[in-house]
């Protein structure tokens, strides 16, 4: 084993051994981005439709802005140990913590997006004869688009990053090569962990930019 | 026939856009509603497909009160032209033009079709059909605006200083492709602006309108020149400046209209449309300083 321990860590990926099996690389990550599609997939079930509802008639936007500054406040590992002694040990206290996580960013893309429209578009749309909903799903949405993704982008890098916590409570991912490596002072398997869950974020990331580039409305960005 | 009945329109918090408005709108008519920012214009136009509700009073068209029709269906039917022509940025100019047609059913084909025909209409190149809005000049976007506005042929047509944001050349354009429009189509139209020039070259009747959308007067452009109510509506017309007080003067045997200042508006021509003759006898004496200009130069207004 090498004596310095990013080093090591460097030699703890390139072992063969880690990328297969149940507990290998290729399954821990699977499961990490299991975790986090859902804990993004639920948060946006409740989030997205209340933002579209909040930056389409502009109500109770005091109270989806404040709600969303007091759950970005909370702090993700606290809120794992709460749910867990709650629920108990499992998958459903993460989860519960990741949408507590990623509901801010969704919230805040969803009704900014809307908002983005230009009032005069709107009013236009809604003279020429658009219901409500027409004008929220054919004007809003789609000139909002890239900033709806953007907050599908925030929201997942931030729960991709804290996904590790899942391990603190027993279930998997790659938190489990953190944790692990923690409790056996296993610096390499530790940093190893840590560079996966960054390389995962990183990758989310620029999927979701290139997303965002892409959903940006044809006709009003230069051609 | 559209007909405001004691229309008042006031904003929670006191403010009151509209008092007591009256006016009645005859088919295929093309009325201008005039008046300084305040005066309830934009608001009374709006009413009409009930993007305002009035507080007090009722509109109605072809003696049905518009508040009891769907505002869906209502606005769908009546075509509606803003300033800067409120286009969707993300959908084409052919697009643009279908909204209307499509939100009311009509296949798409169908609509695309009648969109190009349009385009023609208003005097839009084919080739512009697959271009985005912000592609497009504010005089073409307008264009766009003014087919969109007549893709379902309503009756009715709203315009809310649908030529303010354009420059006045391709502004003057455009009021005469819609005077050539009108005697065409022979829509109903209700024209804002805050232009009485425009006001009077668009509008068979012209209401001319005080804060509060009081009527100051109501008439015909002549009828409104040759009789202004009072010092308001005289100096909304330009009357009390003396840019609307013509005499003739005869110049090398023509007739030149020179305005108050000595400035030179025009030559004279009779019903038939031709020169007058002013007689050669005493066309040098008369000649004042821009008619001069203009006898040589035939110089246009």
């Amino acid at each position: 084993m090498n004596e310095n321990p990013f080093l090591g860590a460097l030699d703890w990926l390139a072992d063969p051994m880690r990328w297969s099996g149940p507990s290998g690389i290729p399954v821990r990550t699977a499961e990490h981005l299991g975790y986090t599609a859902l804990g993004v997939l639920v948060a946006a079930l409740i989030a997205v439709p209340v933002g579209l509802y909040v930056g389409h008639t502009g109500r109770f936007k005091g109270l989806a802005v404040g709600a969303a500054g007091v759950a970005r406040a909370l702090p993700t590992l606290g809120l794992v140990t709460l749910f867990a002694l709650l629920v108990g040990i499992g998958l459903t206290a993460p989860l519960l913590a990741f949408v507590t996580l990623a509901i801010p960013s969704l919230l805040a893309g969803a009704y900014s997006a809307v908002e983005s429209a230009d009032p005069a578009t709107v009013d236009a749309a809604r003279a020429q004869g658009m219901t409500e909903w027409q004008i929220l799903t054919r004007v809003e949405i789609p000139l909002g688009m890239s900033l709806l993704v953007g907050g599908v982008r925030g929201a997942t890098v931030q729960v991709v990053a804290t996904a590790m916590l899942a391990a603190y409570v027993g279930s998997g991912g790659l938190g489990r090569y953190i944790f692990q490596g923690l409790g056996s002072q296993d610096y390499p398997q530790m940093i190893a962990g840590s560079l996966l869950v960054i390389v995962l974020a990183l990758v989310l990331d620029l999927a979701l930019l290139l997303l965002q580039r892409l959903t940006a409305p044809r006709g009003t960005v230069a051609p | 026939m559209i007909g405001f009945e004691n229309v008042r329109k006031e904003y929670p918090g006191g403010t009151v856009a509209v008092e007591d408005f009256s006016l009645e709108i005859a088919s295929h008519e093309a009325v201008a509603l005039v008046g300084t920012s305040g005066s309830g214009k934009t608001t009374l136009m709006r009413m009409i497909n009930r993007m305002v509700d009035p507080t007090a009073g009722r509109v109605h068209i072809d003696d049905e009160d518009v508040a009891a029709m769907d505002p869906v269906v209502l606005r769908r039917s009546i075509g509606y032209v803003m300033q800067a022509s409120g286009l969707l940025p993300h959908r084409t100019v052919l697009d643009n033009i279908t909204t209307v047609p499509v939100l009311r059913g009509t296949a798409k084909g169908e609509a695309r079709e009648r969109a190009r025909t349009l385009m023609d209409t208003v005097g839009l190149d084919p080739d512009l059909a697959d271009r985005y809005p912000a592609q497009l000049s504010g005089g073409q976007q307008q264009r766009v605006g003014v087919a969109r506005g007549l893709a379902a042929d309503p009756n009715i047509l709203l315009m809310d200083e649908p030529f303010g944001a354009v420059d006045p050349i391709v502004r003057d354009e455009l009021q005469g492709e819609l005077q050539r429009l009108q005697r065409e189509l022979r829509k109903t139209i209700v024209f804002v602006t805050h232009d009485i020039d425009e006001a009077f070259r668009i509008g068979d009747r012209v209401a001319i309108l005080r804060p509060g959308g009081r009527i100051a007067q109501v008439g015909t452009p002549q009828e409104i020149l040759a009789d202004p109510t009072d010092d308001f509506v005289a100096s909304f017309v330009g009357a009390d400046r003396g840019a609307r007080t013509l005499h003739v003067e005869h110049v090398d045997g023509r007739d030149v209209v020179v305005d108050a200042d000595g400035r030179a508006a025009g030559v004279l021509a009779g019903a038939d449309g031709r020169l007058g003759d002013g007689g050669a006898a005493d066309g040098d004496a008369a000649a004042g300083p821009g008619a001069e200009a203009l006898a040589t130069e035939e110089r246009p207004r």
